[in-house]
């Protein structure tokens, strides 16, 4: 599929990373192109859809229901061939909160080596406001044979043991003020669940997930990006990155930042994120707003 | 604990149907929740935030003259949550406080929704369930 080469991208690192509604409304339909919606609310998708586009649940079709841990490549390769998906096709991705859980189902599909997937920028929220076309009407798509693929979670995921062996590399931390000083284990408006302890990882810099997103849930630009990213946090190109958040979702939207718009090569989501670490036994957890010093190792 | 007719009759529909189409039939309830009355609308803070639900829901049950009425308002961005207070504000729609009060806890979770929702959203509905309850017994 042709890119996206409207002016508004090409100062991102990989501008073929997004396409624009503009784009999206003109490609509808094309020949190798899917467009897949993906939530926070599981029944969203129901209540009215991007004419076509397909809907992946990253609760229900994503994670394995018995391990914790993403589905393996048969069960990818089943949900992507029942969605009709091939293995060239071009993706484009979209969702509710700002692409939230949009760039959540993108880097899980990066972990399967889909090779062409890109954002909706200003996801659902912007389509609707552009009052662009929305249908219940059920996709119906060919099924397709989509290859066995096994997963590769070397290159942008990381585990616990990772990020123990990752302090004095930057990590970001990407909740809530609240919930990076400890207050509470849970975004607010969200219900508290799943951690034992508050705080954060030492050394993390908190950079809240949203403020890579402008008001109409679009990206900001890459001088605002860099401003928060590197004079902000203290990054740079080049940096080995480690970003989490709760469960991984909002840390996938940075990643998707810092990989795909500012172009760093080295970014790993940590999706184990706050809901283990705060619940681990003996790992090193620092309260308050200061990112805290490197711990000694036991 | 005993589930009274109307929520028995809600349960066999959900499972009368395959579990993709259990999703359609929540959605059906979503769309179908009633508005707030006027006198609520007007004074939000008569309602209780159901805070284990992800998306701001806010109930209010009370026990008239003609039995106990559920009211209900939460964002048309969250279906799902529409879906489980309508549910629960269709199901328990004119009872008395002790049928409303007997409604086992475990209500949400024998819907046949589990895999196609997942147990943790469920969780969502059991709390507003046991807010309405706690309400209820307050009234």
């Amino acid at each position: 599929m042709a890119d996206d080469d409207g002016a508004r991208f090409a100062e991102y690192a990989h501008p073929e990373r997004l396409v624009s509604t503009d784009w999206l409304a003109e490609h509808l339909g094309d020949e190798g192109l899917v467009v897949i919606e993906s939530d926070e609310d599981v029944l969203l998708y129901e209540t009215g859809h991007i004419p076509g586009a397909v809907k992946v649940d990253w609760h229900t079709d994503l994670n394995d229901p018995v391990t914790r841990d993403y589905v393996d490549g048969e069960s990818f390769a089943a949900l992507f061939g029942r969605l009709g998906i091939g293995r060239d096709d071009t993706l484009v991705v979209y969702g509710d909160k700002s692409n939230w859980w949009a760039a959540y189902a993108l880097w899980v599909f990066t972990l399967f080596g889909h090779r062409d997937v890109r954002l909706l920028d200003g996801g659902r929220a912007k389509w609707i406001a552009e009052e662009r076309p929305l249908t219940r009407d059920a996709t119906e798509r060919p099924a397709t044979d989509y290859p066995v693929v096994e997963r590769d979670d070397s290159g942008v995921r990381a585990f616990r043991e990772d990020v123990l062996e990752h302090f004095g590399s930057p990590l970001i931390d990407v909740r809530s003020p609240l919930e990076y000083s400890g207050e509470r284990t849970t975004a607010p408006e969200y219900p508290e669940e799943s951690a034992l302890r508050a705080g954060h990882i030492p050394t993390a810099q908190n950079v809240p997930w949203a403020k890579a997103a402008a008001e109409d849930g679009t990206f900001k630009g890459r001088a605002d990006l860099e401003a928060i990213y590197q004079d902000g946090a203290g990054l740079a190109p080049g940096d080995d990155v480690i970003a989490y958040c709760r469960i991984g979702e909002r840390s996938s939207h940075t990643w998707f930042v810092l990989t795909h718009l500012l172009g760093y090569e080295k970014v790993r989501n940590y999706d184990g994120s706050w809901t283990e670490w705060g619940s681990s036994v003996r790992v090193p957890i620092v309260r308050g707003e200061q990112p805290g010093g490197v711990p000694s190792r036991a | 604990m005993s589930t009274p007719a109307g929520l028995e009759a809600i349960r066999e529909e959900f499972l009368a149907v395959e579990p993709r189409d259990r999703l359609l039939l929540l959605l059906e309830f979503a769309d179908d929740l009633p508005p707030l009355p006027e006198r609520y609308g007007d004074a939000p803070e008569l309602l209780e935030r159901v805070p284990e639900c992800q998306a701001p829901v806010f109930v209010k049950a009370e026990v008239a003259d003609d039995g106990v009425h559920v009211h209900a308002t939460a964002p048309a961005e969250a279906p799902t949550t529409r879906g489980f207070a309508s549910v629960l504000a269709h199901g328990l729609e004119g009872l008395s406080r002790e049928e409303a009060l007997a409604v086992p806890d475990d209500f949400p979770d024998t819907l046949g929704l589990t895999a196609a929702v997942s147990p943790l959203r469920l969780r969502g509905m059991s709390g507003m369930l046991a807010r309405i309850k706690r309400q209820l017994r307050e009234a």
